[in-house]
Order: structure tokens, then C-alpha cells, then sequence
């Protein structure tokens, strides 16, 4: 009897949608070379970072030692390598460059779409802050170290002979700085692309009620620019949390007490050869769940109000069924 | 606007009259911070022009933003320089653009694939699929790293080319999120139905059919694609030796630190510099307006 009614849907359901049920396979075929590639270039070495990160691995001189030490990498993470301090100088670095960076999008995205303001030649801006992210951060980084060299053109300009990348704050904010440079112009267009998706009835009743620009700003703006600053922000996050190009080519090893160091930096150091691949190898499994938390946090961010009505509800029938397989007294209101 | 201008000689409101000005003063305000943030974003660079000009002995002295006459020998001296068992700038340009331009190709071309895949057809593992493709977007490439290296050295025997510098870029997760976020606003499947009514085969209906739709949005992102290989710095530090001959122009560049705190020729470091940045900048000035439009279309979600 089941056999037959769920012949007869499979036949209605062919009759309704003759082509999908058709072409179904091409469908995997088309999405084939991306999932082949990834998984043996991408999964495949995540997986084998994983592996590595139970084993110690180092080169004794000509030979290279190799042993299996269960969890001790994870407890000697924490007690002895100074992973907590590099996730600490790896924040601290974002946090300076970031601040900025939100502020003076948000003021120039609010500028370049206030139709009162009517500012010209905002397109040139845009391509001018939009420039340094285009080009390599590593000769960006290699371009500040010889402009802020003792004897280079920033120490001309004023005329003093400040040793910039020997000085532990001189560092930090030049990272900053770069940071700052390469990714505003970036947020500026996505905001401003928010600020555009804004509803203009919401300005025009406001003004029409004697707000001023400010007002609008703070009342109207920010509240709506929410969602769309979170984003921009988690997002930076986890592109902070692998900065390496620019600390890493600034100042050698981190400068003076590695203030510089981020936690890339270490494990690049430690993959080359410099030190024990499988530390190195915890440290990126380290990486990888701080970098899931964020990301996390980012996609129930993300989650539209519907989707979580939807979960809610899934949730909330599976306890009822649940429930009614415990006791058996089905109370359905 | 204009209101307010014909206006402005007739009778206006006293506080009418305060918010014209007000705007007059907010108008300057934000001109003279545009302008200044516009002078600090380009001083780097300007510096860069200028100084790349200059011989070792202008250079270290004082500061000034006046052309020297030393250009064509600081030219001559990185592109003819194969002392010390260097190997000439060049080469790694050229090593540089063989890895981007493939790269960039191969992963723009599996995206959108992909995307289609997803798009167009039903089948059973396609939320799964999705999924799967919006979960891995999150994580770091670092992370996979030390495998992948471990697996160039050790299982392929690749140490030192530069073909590994391709393999990771083949499945990019944020190519393949745009490629179908344009799909969705501008591809309807009347065109693919038509297509199969005339008797296309499936592959032939998408490199003929779709893909041409698809233009603005895999141009998009093949100029992102092409300049995050060009720029990649990190995987092949670890892939190669500095000094190797398949070197790709950021080891170069790397190499460069420690001479450019001043104790070489400074000249020749901001000539290595200009010749890396250069041809961005170029590009970058010439397809500006579509790299600008293609930021924001890449934001619709959030």
C-alpha cells in the first residue's frame, strides 16, 4: 500500500517538475571540480594539520625526530609558548587600525550619501582610499620601513631622527596605520551601500520635522547601519586574526619584546623549519576554533528573524514529540 | 537646493537662513578633512614615485618631493642586477603574473560552475552543499597551511615550484558566494530553458548561455582574484626559498627588508618597490569605477 502511494507522489511530483528531476545530475557534475579540489587541497592539509598537532617534530641536526605525545602540545600551549600573548598583540593590532578605520568610514559614508551636503568629486576619494588595499601589503610594509627609517623621509620632514621601528609604540601604530590605509576605503563603500539601502522616506519626514543633520545621523543612520557595522566588524575580525604580511616584514621577529609577533607570524615560524612542527600545528588548530567562534557568531548574526522563527518552532515540535514519545500522554493544545 | 538659493535674496526665515550657512560650514569641513585624508593616503606613494628617481646620496638626505635624474640608472640597476646569485626583478614578475593569471582563471571558472550547479538544478545534497561551501568561508587559509606544506614536501615533491601556489586557489568559497548572489538578481531560467529546448547540451547552454550573463560578475572577480595571487605573500614564503628561481615577486620584496632601513641602494630598494606597485596602480586607475562597483555588489547581504 506504501509502496504504491509513494509511487503515485514521485509520479506527481515527475509531472509537476519534469526538468529537475531530469538534469538532477548535472547538478553534481557542475559542483564536482570545486568540492575535489577543496577537499584535496584544502581539507585533506587541514586534517593533516590536525594530525601533525599530536606529534612533536623537530630536526636534530641531520635527522629529523618524530613522536607521538597525545594532548601534551595542547597543555604545553597554554603553559609554556606565548600563544596567549601573540593572540594578544595579534587584537591589540587590529583594535588600533580598526577604530579608526570605523569612525572615518562612517563619517565619509554618511558624507558621501548626505543629499543636503551635495559634496563633489566623492568618486575620486573613493578611488583613492579604495587604492591601497589593491596593492601587495607586502611592499606596503617594505615602503613604511623606509619611510620611517632614522635617517628616511618622515624624520626629515620634522626634522628629528626618531628610531620609529625600534620603539614598541612606534611599531604598533605603524601597523595600525597601514591597516587603516588599506582597509577604509573598503568600508566606506560597503557602508555607504548600506546608508543607500536605508528607506529615504525615514530622511525626509525627519527633516520635515526640523531634525538636523546630526540628529538624523544618530537617530536614523547608526540604529538602521547596525546590522551592516557588525558584519564589517566580525568580518575585519577574523581578517585581523590572520595578519602576517605587514607585522611580519615591518620589524624581524616582532620588534623589540615581539610586540609585533601575531600568532601567523609564530606559525609560519614554526612550519619553516625554525621550530617543533607539531607546536606549530596546535597552535593552528588554536586558530582554527577561534576562528570558528567568531565566524559563529558572525552567521547567527546573519540569521534573518524568520530563519530563527523557524528554528524555534523545529525546536519546539521536536520536544513535543519528544515529550510525547517519553510519556506516552500526548497534550497537544 | 536650488530652492533655497532663489530664495536667499527674498525674505527668509531667520533660521532658514542659519541652516543655509550651517551647511556652507559643514561643506567645508568635510572638503578640507577630504582632502587632507586624500594627502595622507597618497603621500606613501607619491614618495615612492619620486624617490625612485633619486640616487642613494639624495636620498638620505634631506626630504623633498622634487624628481631626481637617476631613474634610468636605478632601472638598470634592478633589471640588469644578477649579482650575489640574485636573479633579475623580472623573472619574478614573471613567475608572479604565470601563477595569477592561471590561478585566477581556473578559480573564477570552478565558482561559477559551481554556483550554476547550485543554482539551476535540484538535487539531493544541494543544501548540503551550500552549506558546506558557507561554513568553510570561515575558516582561516593559514590553518591549513602547515598540512599543505607538509604535503607539497613530502607527498608531491613539489618543494620550490611554483605550481602548489595554485592548487589552494582553485576552490574559493567568497568567488563562488558572489558568483551566485549575482546569479540569483539576473539569471532567469526561461534563457536555460530555451537553451535546452533548442537542444544544447547542459555544458554548452553554460559556456554559451550563462556565461555570458555572467560577464560583469566573473570579471569582478577575476581582477580580485588575479591581485590576491599576485599580492599573496604567505604561502609562498613557506614554499619556496627566497633565492629559488621560481620566486614570486612578494619573496623578492621580502628580501628587500633588510636592506631598506638605508645601508643600501636606497634607490634601487624604491625602484624593486615601484616596479611591484606600479602596474597596479595602473590597472587598478583603469578599471577603478568597475572595482568600486563590484565592492558594493558584493555587500548585499548583512
Amino acid at each position: 500500500m506504501a509502496a504504491v502511494a509513494k509511487k503515485a507522489e514521485t509520479s506527481a511530483a515527475k509531472y509537476q517538475r519534469p526538468h529537475k528531476l531530469k538534469y538532477g545530475k548535472w547538478g553534481l557534475i557542475f559542483i564536482l571540480p570545486f568540492f575535489i579540489s577543496y577537499f584535496v587541497f584544502q581539507l585533506y592539509p587541514l586534517i593533516l594539520t590536525f594530525y601533525n598537532s599530536f606529534f612533536t617534530k623537530y630536526s636534530d641536526l641531520m635527522t629529523e625526530v618524530v613522536e607521538f605525545v597525545g594532548f601534551n602540545n595542547y597543555v604545553k600551549v597554554f603553559t609554556e609558548g606565548h600563544i596567549l600573548k601573540y593572540f594578544g598583540n595579534t587584537f591589540l593590532l587590529w583594535l588600533l587600525g580598526f577604530i579608526p578605520q570605523i569612525l572615518v568610514s562612517l563619517l565619509f559614508a554618511s558624507w558621501f550619501t548626505d543629499i543636503r551636503l551635495k559634496l563633489k568629486g566623492t568618486g575620486a576619494v573613493k578611488v583613492i582610499l579604495y587604492l591601497p588595499n589593491m596593492l601587495m601589503a607586502s611592499s606596503v610594509a617594505v615602503l613604511f620601513v623606509t619611510l620611517f627609517a632614522v635617517r628616511g623621509p618622515v624624520n626629515a620632514i620634522f626634522d628629528t631622527s626618531i628610531d620609529f621601528l625600534n620603539n614598541e609604540w612606534g611599531i604598533r601604530l605603524i601597523v595600525a596605520f597601514i591597516n587603516f590605509l588599506m582597509w577604509t576605503g573598503n568600508t566606506t563603500i560597503l557602508l555607504m551601500a548600506g546608508i543607500m539601502g536605508i528607506d529615504p522616506a525615514l530622511y525626509e519626514a525627519s527633516s520635515i520635522d526640523g531634525a538636523s543633520a546630526g540628529q538624523q545621523f544618530t537617530k536614523i543612520t547608526l540604529p538602521m547601519l547596525k546590522p551592516i557595522m557588525l558584519y564589517v566588524m566580525v568580518t575585519s575580525m577574523i581578517g585581523g586574526l590572520q595578519m602576517f604580511d605587514v607585522p611580519n616584514l615591518l620589524v624581524k621577529n616582532g620588534g623589540p619584546n615581539e610586540v609585533a609577533k601575531t600568532v601567523v607570524m609564530d606559525i609560519s615560524a614554526g612550519i619553516s623549519g625554525s621550530g617543533d612542527v607539531g607546536f606549530a600545528g596546535t597552535e593552528s588548530v588554536l586558530l582554527f576554533l577561534v576562528a570558528g567562534i567568531i565566524g559563529i557568531f558572525l552567521f547567527k548574526l546573519m540569521e534573518s528573524d524568520d530563519d530563527k522563527e523557524a528554528r524555534a518552532n523545529r525546536k519546539a515540535r521536536k520536544k513535543a514529540a519528544k515529550a510525547a514519545a517519553k510519556g506516552g500522554a500526548v497534550k497537544w493544545q | 537646493m536650488a530652492v533655497i538659493d532663489e530664495l536667499s535674496g527674498s525674505q527668509l526665515s531667520k533660521q532658514e537662513k542659519r541652516g543655509h550657512q550651517l551647511l556652507i560650514l559643514r561643506r567645508i569641513i568635510a572638503y578640507v578633512v577630504l582632502i587632507a585624508v586624500c594627502v595622507i593616503a597618497l603621500f606613501p606613494f607619491v614618495t615612492l614615485l619620486v624617490n625612485l628617481t633619486k640616487d642613494h646620496a639624495s636620498l638620505t638626505g634631506s626630504f623633498n618631493l622634487i624628481p631626481g635624474n637617476n631613474f634610468m640608472t636605478n632601472l638598470k640597476n634592478v633589471l640588469l642586477d644578477n649579482a650575489s646569485g640574485k636573479r633579475p626583478v623580472f623573472f619574478a614578475m614573471f613567475n608572479s603574473f604565470v601563477v595569477a593569471a592561471i590561478s585566477c582563471v581556473l578559480s573564477v571558472y570552478i565558482a561559477a560552475l559551481t554556483a550554476y550547479g547550485l543554482y539551476a538544478y535540484d538535487f539531493r545534497l544541494k543544501k548540503a552543499a551550500f552549506l558546506f561551501i558557507m561554513i568553510i568561508m570561515m575558516v582561516p587559509t593559514q590553518v591549513s597551511a602547515l598540512g599543505y606544506v607538509d604535503m607539497v614536501k613530502n607527498v608531491m615533491g613539489l618543494y620550490n615550484s611554483y605550481i602548489p601556489l595554485i592548487f589552494p586557489m582553485l576552490a574559493v568559497p567568497g568567488v563562488f558566494f558572489f558568483i551566485k548572489q549575482y546569479m540569483e538578481s539576473s539569471l532567469p531560467m526561461e534563457i536555460v530553458e530555451a537553451g535546452r529546448i533548442d537542444g544544447g547540451h547542459e555544458f554548452y547552454i553554460f559556456n554559451f548561455v550563462v556565461m555570458p550573463i555572467l560577464k560583469p560578475a566573473m570579471a569582478v572577480q577575476l581582477i580580485f582574484q588575479f591581485v590576491a595571487s599576485w599580492n599573496s605573500y604567505f604561502l609562498p614564503q613557506l614554499l619556496m626559498d627566497t633565492n629559488s628561481e621560481n620566486a614570486t615577486l612578494p619573496l623578492i620584496i621580502a628580501g628587500l627588508q633588510a636592506e631598506a632601513n638605508g645601508n643600501f641602494d636606497l634607490g634601487k630598494v624604491y625602484m624593486v618597490l615601484g616596479i611591484a606597485i606600479i602596474p597596479l596602480i595602473v590597472v587598478y586607475l583603469c578599471l577603478s569605477k568597475f572595482i568600486i562597483r563590484g565592492i558594493a555588489l558584493g555587500s548585499v547581504k548583512g
